[in-house]
This record gives C-alpha cells, structure tokens and sequence, in this order.
C-alpha cells in the first residue's frame, strides 16, 4: 500500500500560494491539479509582477538610451544575464546568450558551430531519448554536412545502454555530442560528466539540453564540463524566454546565427564587424520583459532552494509511482523513480493516452498524452504514445492521489 | 465535458461496426496521426456507383474508433455522389459531442480516409481540404 510521505522537503502547499492560476478553480468547481509542468510550468506572483512592473516603471529598448529609462532597462535586461549566469555557475556572463527557448539555443549551436565545424567524414552522437528538438537539428545538420548521425540507445529500463556507448567507441571523427541532461518523457537522468569526458576523448564538443533538468535541480556548467548548456525559461517559472551558455573560446571562434541590429560592431556596405560576446549570437531587440523576468524566476527558485525542489520532486516521484504500481492494468515507464526527474509516463491498459488525459481533464486534472516529442522513444517501447504526469515543486501527495483516483475513474468508465 | 464519453460513444468504441476486412474491396485508404498515433484504415466496396459494403480497422482512441464505427453504419447502401457530400459538420452532429480542437482531428479521421477512398476511385488526387491537414499522412490504394 503506497503511504505518502508524512513530510516534505517542501511546504508545497504554501507554495501553490505564489501562483496565481493555482487557485483558480477547474470546470467551474474542480479543484484544479496541475501536472503538466514539463510541458511548461505555472508562474509565480513574484514572475508576473516583475513583468508588469518593466512595463509599468522600466520599459524602453536596451542598450540604446541615453536618456534615464534605457539605462534603467539596460540595468535590468544585463542584471537578469547575471542571475542566470550564476544559476548555470557560469565563469563568465559574456557566456550567456538570451535566445527564445533551448530549441532556439540548440539551433544556434547547429548553424553557428555546426555549419562551420562539420563536414564529410565527421560523426555527431545523440540518443534515442532526445526531444525533437535536440535530435531533428542534428539530423538536418548531417544532411546538409554530410557528416554522419549515430545513436546512444535505450535499455528497457529506459536508461542510455553503456554497451551502446562501447560500440560508439570505433567511430571516427567525432566532433560533437548532443544530450539531454534529463529525458522529458522517461525522466531518465543522464551522467553528463562520464559523457562529456567521452566527448573530450575523441576531440568533441558537447551540447547538453538542460531544459528537463535546470528547473527541478542545481546546475553547474563547469562540474558538468559540457561545452553548451541550453535552458528554457517557460519550464522553470518564467515566461517564455530562454539561455544558451558556452565556452568563450567556442564562442568566439562561431559565426553569428542570427544578423541584424546589435549584433553588430560597424557595418559598411561592403563589410560588417560582429559585435563582442553575447551580444555577437543576439541580432534584433530582444524579449525584453521576458528575459527580466526569467531573472526574476531565478531569484524565486533559488529562494526556495533548487537542492530542495529537487528532493520534493524524488519524493513526489517515489509516491506517485507507487501509487501508478498498485493499479492493475497500468504500465510505467522509465527508470526506478529514485533514478530520475519528476516525470511519470504510464499507459492504462485498453486506453488511448488522449482518452485517459481527457476523462483525467473532467477532474480537473491537467496531464499530457502522446508522444512528448520524442517518437523515437514511443517506438523503442513499441507505443504510439504515454500519457505523462509531471511534478514540480508547487506539486503535493494530495495531487498524486488526485491522479490515482482519475485513473481509476478512467477504468470504470471504459470498463477495463 | 462530462458527456464526451457518453454511453452510445462507449458502446461504439467497445463494440465497433463493420470492423476488420472486405474481401474483395474495391478501393481502400488510410490515415495516419502521428499526433496521437491514431491509424485507421478503410476498405470499401463499390457497386454501380453505390457503397455496398465498409470496413475500418486501425487504433486509435475512443474517439476516432467510435466515429468510424457510426460513420460506417452511416455511408453504408449510399451513392458514392452521395457520401462524397458528407461535411465535416454532419459527422460532428452524428457524434453529438463537444471536441476541442485537437480532438476535432480523431472525430474526423474516419470521414477523412473515406474521402481519400473515394477520390482515389474517381481517379483524383487526395481532396483539396483533407490533403491540407499536414499532420494527416494519407495513403490510398
């Protein structure tokens, strides 16, 4: 019998408290739960203020002014680069480049180090857990290099299979590694350290996706020792907004991505100069608010403690899958839960993943059904799609045991 | 939302009409989501211009499975004319159930292949309104 905890790391009832749409109610009278956050997560009262309050006290375009308000927004746009330096323990804030999402950031590294670096004859390596969007730019990368793509594999338990790793081994001319830090639809937490010195062997560079694992644990892009970090900022209570950190001396040697204003130092008609790091990578105005406000996500999560959120999530996690264990007829996913992220991916046995998110939804409910944008995973456990529960730190038992009771209403009304 | 999986959508789903194989089907067309994984195939067979008989198999959720149940039943002794004038609007009325936007998609696949089917016969390309749904893969033979 799945006991919940008797206590939490985190008090995360109070916690709901700072989030606004938390209280909100679901269909009229439903208590609303939340379990979708690695889709994108809630925001909290201190993140939505600081938006208003850019535009309300602060707003004019960066790095222009001369006047009293594009110095102060300047203060706040470079003081958010800051904040997000230090929450990646960044050596340097010239490293920490404003971009849309990690899809963007992921991008950038494809075209301006990939389009410049690799060629025929070259090998990249990704895994089969990646998301779309730290697999399709590597693809396309190949294609149009004519480099070559190969693949880390999945056991069955839903980890990266080490012997894949071993026959890797032979390939010649790798020059780049593409990894997520922690799998959006297994919650698989890979070993970013043994794989970057992996990487380093052979004389490659490694791009590691962090948009599963900087909202729910500490980063330190030098323990890590990758060479690109890519963050979503809409996934860690901020708003729609992202970073990309790498290595000054990469940096400098990339091509711009992106051209246009401000990325420039003097532009003639015949020749232009790049602008110095990071502003080289940020062509165009950027989202101003929204990077101030990812700044100001940092300052709430590392408030509440990222080691803590952390050991909240491996609680709920544990329980929730527990509880999952206990249902008939309901496969799981994935590691053991005390082996990765807050992300329990389940199927009910004689139910589409859409009918169950959809009955869950009528108890207000909110959890994902398909393939989390990453078919290849679908495909290695022979599944069109998983519905997806996913927890974060304004998550309680109760939410769990919200989610088990849904199930089990999802078996009674089809009848399995 | 609570009458979404009514009984008549359950009792379609569980108990699907006209489900499996023609033997001889005249044409036959599916489609695919990789959204949702849904697949649906349907076989159809064609008499001096009149749909005598259909077959849909495939997976896919209760919807999309229910609505090629009812579908069926519903195309079934037709001219082929006639269920080339079927809309979309008329299928949503038959299921009689709100659908959101992504769930609009697998009420509509079964109607979807059926065109494809039917275009395929008359010796046309995939209809202009089914082939602009780009994350429909359709296939007709």
């Amino acid at each position: 019998m799945a006991v919940a905890p008797e206590t939490m790391p985190l008090d995360a009832e109070r916690i709901k408290l700072d989030f606004p749409i938390l209280q909100r109610p679901a269909h009229g009278d439903k208590r609303l739960v939340y379990l979708d956050s690695a889709n994108s997560s809630q925001k909290p009262r201190q993140v939505i203020d600081t938006l208003s309050d850019v535009y309300e006290t602060t707003y004019a375009n960066v790095h222009r002014g001369v006047y009293e308000l594009g110095v102060a927004v300047t203060e706040r746009f470079e003081g958010a680069r800051d904040k997000v330096a230090g929450f990646l323990n960044a050596p340097s804030r010239r490293e920490v480049i404003f971009v849309r999402q990690a899809t963007e950031g992921l991008n950038l590294v494809a075209y301006a180090y990939g389009r410049k670096f690799i060629g025929p004859g070259d090998a990249i390596v990704t895994t089969e857990m990646e998301h779309h969007s730290n697999l399709v730019p590597w693809q396309f990368l190949a294609q149009k290099t004519g480099a070559t793509l190969h693949y880390l594999r999945l056991t069955d338990a839903g980890e990266l299979d080490p012997d894949s790793l071993e026959r890797l081994g032979d390939v010649a001319n790798v020059k780049l590694v593409a990894v997520t830090e922690a799998s959006n639809s297994l919650g698989t937490l890979n070993d970013i350290p043994a794989l970057a010195r992996w990487a380093h062997d052979r004389g490659a560079v490694i791009v590691v996706d962090g948009a599963q694992a900087a909202p729910h644990r500490p980063v330190d892009v030098q323990r890590l020792g990758c060479d690109f970090y890519a963050i979503s900022g809409h996934k860690m209570c901020g708003p729609g907004s992202g970073a990309l950190w790498g290595r000054t001396e990469l940096l400098d040697q990339m091509d711009p991505f992106l051209t246009g204003g401000e990325m420039i130092r003097t532009v003639d008609l015949e020749r232009t100069t790049w602008n110095e790091l990071p502003w080289k990578f940020e062509a165009g105005t950027p989202a101003i608010a929204e990077c101030i406000g990812l700044g100001a996500a940092v300052d709430y999560l590392q408030a509440v403690g990222l080691e803590r959120i952390a050991a909240h999530e491996r609680a709920l996690t544990e329980y929730g899958h527990s509880l999952l264990a206990e249902i008939p007829g309901v496969s799981q996913y994935g590691p053991e839960p005390s082996r990765r992220g807050g992300v329990l991916s389940f199927n009910v046995d004689g139910v589409h993943p859409h009918d169950v998110a959809q009955v869950l939804d009528q108890d207000g409910i909110c959890v994902r059904a398909g393939h989390h944008c990453t078919q290849p995973v679908m495909r290695r456990y022979g599944v069109a799609a998983t519905t997806r529960a996913s927890v974060y730190l304004y998550n309680t038992p109760a939410d769990l045991d919200a989610l088990a009771a849904g199930i089990h209403r999802v078996q009674r009304t089809f009848g399995v | 939302m609570d009458d979404l999986y009514r009984e008549n959508i359950l009792d379609h789903y569980r108990n699907p009409r006209n489900s499996g194989h023609l033997d001889h089907p005249t044409v036959s067309a599916e489609g695919v989501n990789p959204l949702c994984g849904d697949e649906l195939a349907v076989e159809l067979l064609v008499t001096d211009g009149v749909v005598e008989d259909v077959r849909f198999n495939g997976r896919g959720c209760a919807i999309s499975q229910a609505a090629a149940s009812m579908i069926s039943d519903a195309v079934k002794g037709r001219t082929v004319a006639d269920v080339a004038r079927i809309s979309r609007e008329e299928v949503l009325d038959e299921l009689g159930i709100p659908l959101t936007p992504i769930r609009l998609k697998c009420a509509l696949l079964s109607i979807g292949v059926i065109k494809v089917a039917l275009a395929e016969l008359n010796g046309e390309g995939i209809p202009a309104e089914w082939a602009a749904d780009n994350e429909i893969t359709w296939k007709s033979a």
